[in-house]
């Protein structure tokens, strides 16, 4: 399909200031790093779980407030939800007009993520201390 | 020259040497693609186990803020995701969760540079499609046991 151009301002003008090229790599370099954390932390934690189902309070509480378990469920909490908030934003952007609206999306999933980040790491070291 | 008020679209247009633009095809989206294909459609369940995940996230956070408050919260947690909704809720979790780990170890797998050849992909599709079947099954199968003891 070709079109005439009809403006003076060139492409490049208009895409600069809110267009991709921002931190396009290190967001996707931190999506694989965070991946690869992940991986081992998710696999511990499931079964972690699976093998203590239908336990008491008592029973879960004092497993949450071991020490290498709170430091391993905290960072498993921090990249978690750092992956997280990384690859929704990807999914914001590829599905949500305008930019604007991308923005606002965006700053509103990070605020409640990180709400829950920094609840679920609270509760964590709470029962740990 | 059409009007466009998104800057990713503006990407999408180039110009030749005589100053007529030229629009570049798009990359393949779900109205145009094939889902019935296992590449496509492996892929975007990427994308929907990984949004899954992260509303499944609120019952982490909630089971441990539960154990934190105590007793009866915890109680009241527990509760709710032993109910026949919590039940169909944390299997759902647990089988996109395994399915989003090994469909993106496939990812780190491409990123390392292998397996791009059409059998290799389709190959590897199977695992994962399988693997999400074993995983999910053998975690609840240690679920019940656990339970029943
Ligand atoms: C807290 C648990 C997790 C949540 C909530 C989550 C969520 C997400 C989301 C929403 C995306 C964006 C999907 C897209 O753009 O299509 C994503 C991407 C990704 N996830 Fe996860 N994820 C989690 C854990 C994991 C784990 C354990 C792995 C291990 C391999 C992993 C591997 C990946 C990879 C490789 C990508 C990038 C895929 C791409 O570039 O298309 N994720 N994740
Ligand atoms: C054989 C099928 C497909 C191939 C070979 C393919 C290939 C690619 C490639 C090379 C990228 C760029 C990745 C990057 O920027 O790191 C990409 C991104 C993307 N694809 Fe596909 N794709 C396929 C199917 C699909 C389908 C079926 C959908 C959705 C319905 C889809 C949605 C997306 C989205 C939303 C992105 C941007 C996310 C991102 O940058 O990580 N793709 N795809």
């Amino acid at each position: 399909m070709i079109e005439q151009q009809t403006r003076l301002q060139p492409p490049l003008g208009r895409v600069r200031g809110f267009g991709s090229a921002k931190n396009g790599t290190h967001h996707w370099w931190m999506q694989r790093v965070t991946s690869i954390a992940l991986t081992p932390l998710m696999i511990w934690f499931a079964f972690s779980i699976a093998i203590r189902a239908g336990e008491p309070w008592e029973v879960m509480a004092e497993w949450i407030a071991r020490p290498f378990n709170a430091v391993l469920l905290v960072v498993l909490t921090a990249i978690g939800f750092y992956h997280t908030a990384q690859g929704l934003q990807v999914v914001v952007e590829d599905y949500i007009r305008p930019d604007r609206s991308v923005m606002v999306v965006n700053m509103a999933i990070k605020a409640v993520l990180t709400l829950l980040a920094l609840l679920a790491a609270l509760s964590i070291i709470r029962l740990a201390v | 020259m059409a009007h466009s008020n998104d800057a990713r679209e503006a990407l999408m247009i180039g110009r030749r040497t005589d100053g007529t633009t030229v629009r570049r095809p798009l990359s393949p989206h779900l109205q145009v693609y094939d889902m019935l294909q296992m590449t496509s459609a492996l892929s975007i369940m990427h994308r929907i186990s990984g949004a899954a995940w992260s509303v499944g996230l609120i019952f982490f956070v909630w089971w441990v803020a539960a154990a934190a408050a105590g007793p009866e919260a915890y109680g009241r947690m527990a509760g709710f995701m032993g109910s026949f909704i919590g039940v169909p809720i944390l299997f759902g979790i647990t089988a996109a969760a395994w399915y989003h780990i090994l469909a993106g170890i496939r990812h780190l797998m491409w990123d390392f540079g292998y397996g791009y050849d059409i059998p290799t992909t389709y190959r590897t599709g199977w695992i994962v499609i399988a693997g999400t079947a074993v995983m999910t099954v053998l975690t609840w199968i240690v679920a019940i046991v656990a339970w029943a003891s």
